[in-house]
């Protein structure tokens, strides 16, 4: 089996797949048999039917799912299942979540979604209050694990301040949910089947941007990835990248250029937020002692800052430079300046540049 | 259906809500009732879509529009609706809205403008009906699909244009874009993308209207507040919240649902359990109203009576207006969903044929009068467009203005400059 490209149409998306020193899933997506190249939002598309094929106690509903919804994530499943199974539901987020959790509480498997993330507010009282703490104050006799919610993420061009926004932080800060972040099609499908068949309410976050524009080889069989084990995608000695999404495709075009320059990146993809697997990016940041992070949400408060917590507290005499964090800048996600305020490949070299010459 | 004695009828009811009278059904003043002929149209939707959900349908005839036009007509001419002047201005407003928003596809598709973009062909017999009824000093909050509502609140043409492209000269200098006009001028309060957040935000503006002439004694003060927004609207959590409150407090607030039956894919019928919205009017506390929302006059007739009742400290009004949007959701949405027989007889309906009809037939207005208007529009929208083509960009600095109140507590950096002015801004952390 042979090591793949993923080409993007128009990002240029080089993410070269290398073994991955520590996975250990038991089924890793490396699939034998069938492969075909599809993008994000039918790889995403695949794990839904095979979700909802293997368990006739999961349900997929949000606002507009029944026709495929807006990003054509749901497209068939109604046809396929059934009205009972595949519904919309009416315009309200807190509803749609707060439904979630009823349905998990009592066995099923909800996979709700929410248009975008940044409708997600509403929803977040129920998801803080009541999701994440279901099973600590029942004592374990209900919980609801069965619930996952979706919600495209993240910048795409030209959503402005209401389709671009990177929600994770507020989410990562709540003990008793997970948080996921695919970074492309092969990524997506094994994850979100994991995230469905974990047994904690989880929130993936889909990158919007990389639904058309990622094109991978994803196998058609039913695989599920590792969730809390983070990825070594690109092997280096100088200086280790930490991010997650879409921002990975602009992180992977900086340590190219930056490999020009005679420095060897090293590049992370966490993948889960929450729980996230602090030992590989320690073990990597033990071996670089410079660590970037990058992610499109503004910078302060954002995940980012967790994550350099934690490593200054692992690994602060092995640090040669301070943490560099390439963020979104701390304004709302603006409209006409949106290429000025991503962190863009430009800012992230002049950081890998700033800190290995630090 | 003889809408100038209708009229006369409401204005006699007296409209009292006592708010610690009990339940609200037992009070018959409070929801006219559906036959009453002053509600305009009781037309309901035939669906011919054959669904084998058990869906809660509208039954009843589908009248055309020459049918309503040809009622209006048999009335004897000196109880016409509208007086010249009052006929051309809503025509002109009209077709200005029409005009912009066939302007604001062209130009999408050119590329000058990009984003989300919502148009509201085939609605502006809603927001004319309302809008031009209201002063200067009256509060409008709209929807994401808010270019006409800024159009007929009097924000002009060069400003909404200019924004949507995105330049300094738009009326919220190029940061909104096409989901959020606002005009302080105008007392236009947004332009929000989110549904159901700007009933709230209305809400609280009514209250200061009321707040004003009550404690403060400004005793002129009679502000109104509109808040516009869809039939999906109408079954999220914000909606029902504000109609509580602004029942309870009696505040100066018409609510006004532009129900075009489609929540982007999702047919109003399908998703609501009991789809005539105005009666949660009544669950509230509060007369609700059905009128016709492809029919300028006979919003106006309703609107006039909503917006007295709200000016004299009566309270809220809960209108629903039965419009259609002649597009897609936005102009990302192909509209594959629409049943095509559905979007021909809304489109039989069109607004702005309707009222031309009545003015040619009644004699308020000529041909030749009416063209010269759509003459006049068509060079408004040119020039706006010219205008915003030539006005600059905002410059980078702008981005990090009015995150706060205090543009020197984060946009000026101890150096004086603006921070993003400063050469190492690209290494991409900006710091608070």
């Amino acid at each position: 089996m042979g090591f793949r490209n993923i080409i993007g149409r128009r990002l240029g998306l080089g993410l070269v797949r290398r073994r991955k020193p520590f996975s250990t899933a038991t089924c890793d997506g490396d699939g034998n048999g069938n492969a075909k190249s599809i993008n994000l939002y039918s790889a995403i598309n695949q794990a839904l039917h095979i979700a909802l094929e293997t368990d006739n106690r999961a349900f997929v509903f949000g606002e507009d799912v029944s026709f495929g919804g807006v990003f054509r994530c749901t497209t068939g499943l109604a046809d396929r299942f059934g009205k009972a199974r595949v519904f919309n539901t009416p315009l309200c987020e807190q509803g749609i979540v707060g439904f979630g959790i009823g349905l998990a509480a009592m066995g099923n498997r909800a996979i709700a979604e929410i248009q975008f993330a940044d409708y997600i507010y509403p929803a977040f009282d129920q998801i803080v209050n009541e999701a994440a703490k279901f099973r600590y104050r029942s004592g374990n006799q209900f919980n609801c694990g069965g619930l996952t919610i979706r919600a495209p993420y993240g910048a795409v061009g030209h959503g402005g301040h209401y389709h671009s926004q990177s929600p994770e932080a507020f989410f990562c800060h709540v003990p008793g949910i997970k948080v996921v972040i695919p970074r492309s099609p092969r990524q997506a499908k094994g994850l979100l089947l994991s995230c469905i068949r974990d047994p904690n309410p989880v929130v993936f976050f889909e990158p919007k941007w990389l639904y058309r524009l990622a094109v991978e080889e994803v196998p058609e069989h039913d695989y599920m990835l590792p969730l809390s084990e983070a990825e070594v995608i690109r092997q280096g000695s100088d200086i280790t990248l930490v991010g997650w999404g879409a921002q990975l495709s602009v992180m992977e075009q900086a340590c190219n250029e930056a490999e020009k320059d005679g420095i060897s990146c090293e590049l992370i993809d966490l993948k889960t937020l929450l729980p996230w697997d602090k030992e590989t990016v320690e073990a990597s940041v033990r071996k670089t002692g410079r660590v970037l992070i990058s992610h499109e949400a503004p910078v302060t408060g954002g995940f980012g800052a967790e994550i350099s917590a934690s490593i200054v507290e692992r690994c602060f005499l092995r640090l040669e430079a301070p943490v560099a964090r390439v963020c979104g800048l701390d304004t709302p996600f603006p409209l006409v300046f949106e290429p000025f305020y991503m962190p863009t490949k430009n800012k992230i070299l002049d950081a890998i540049k700033a800190t290995v010459n630090y | 259906m003889n809408s100038a004695s209708c009229a006369a009828k409401i204005s006699t009811q007296p409209f009292s809500l006592n708010p610690t009278s009990p339940a609200s059904h037992d009070r018959p003043l409070v929801s006219p009732k559906p036959t009453s002929l002053f509600l305009g149209s009781t037309r309901k939707l035939r669906l011919s879509s054959s669904s084998k959900l058990n869906l809660h349908r509208r039954s009843g005839t589908v009248v055309a529009v020459s049918d309503v036009v040809k009622q209006k007509k048999s009335k004897s001419t000196h109880s016409l609706l509208i007086t010249k002047e009052e006929g051309l201005e809503l025509y002109e407003d009209m077709i200005l809205g029409r005009a912009f928003e066939d302007m604001c596809a062209q130009m999408y598709y050119r590329g000058k403008m990009f984003g989300f973009v919502h148009l509201y062909n085939g609605q502006e017999a809603v927001s004319t009906g309302f809008i031009k009824l209201l002063k200067q000093q009256d509060s409008v909050v709209s929807t994401y699909r808010d270019h006409v509502h800024a159009l007929s609140k009097g924000v002009p043409a060069r400003a909404v244009m200019s924004e949507l492209f995105g330049k300094t000269t738009g009326c919220c200098r190029g940061q909104g874009g096409s989901m959020h006009m606002f005009s302080r001028e105008h007392n236009l309060l947004g332009g929000f993308a989110f549904i159901g957040e700007g009933i709230p935000v209305a809400t609280g503006a009514a209250f200061t209207s009321k707040y004003k002439r009550e404690v403060l004694k400004e005793a002129d003060c009679d502000h109104v507040t509109l808040a516009f927004f869809g039939d999906g609207t109408c079954n999220n959590g914000q909606f029902f919240e504000c109609l509580n409150m602004a029942a309870l407090w009696k505040l100066p607030i018409v609510f006004v649902v532009e129900n075009n039956l489609w929540a982007i894919g999702m047919s109003h019928l399908r998703a609501t359990s009991d789809p005539q919205i105005y009666k949660k009017g009544p669950a509230f506390g509060m007369p609700g109203i059905h009128v016709d929302g492809m029919d300028v006059l006979k919003v106006r007739e309703v609107a006039k009576e909503a917006i007295g009742r709200a000016r004299r400290g009566e309270g809220p009004t809960l209108v629903e207006c039965e419009t259609y949007r002649f597009r897609g959701h936005s102009l990302a949405d192909p509209d594959e969903l629409r049943d095509p027989a559905e979007k021909a007889h809304y489109a039989a309906r069109d607004p702005i044929t309707a009222l031309k009809k009545y003015l040619i037939e009644n004699s308020l207005a000529s041909e030749a009068d009416l063209k010269a208007i759509d003459k006049k529009i068509d060079e408004v929208v040119e020039d706006a467009v010219e205008f915003a083509d030539e006005s600059p960009v905002p410059s980078q600095s702008q981005l990090l203005e009015n995150v706060f109140a205090d543009p020197k507590g984060f946009g000026i950096g101890p150096d004086g400059r603006y921070r993003c002015e400063d050469p190492k801004f690209t290494e991409g952390t900006a710091h608070v």
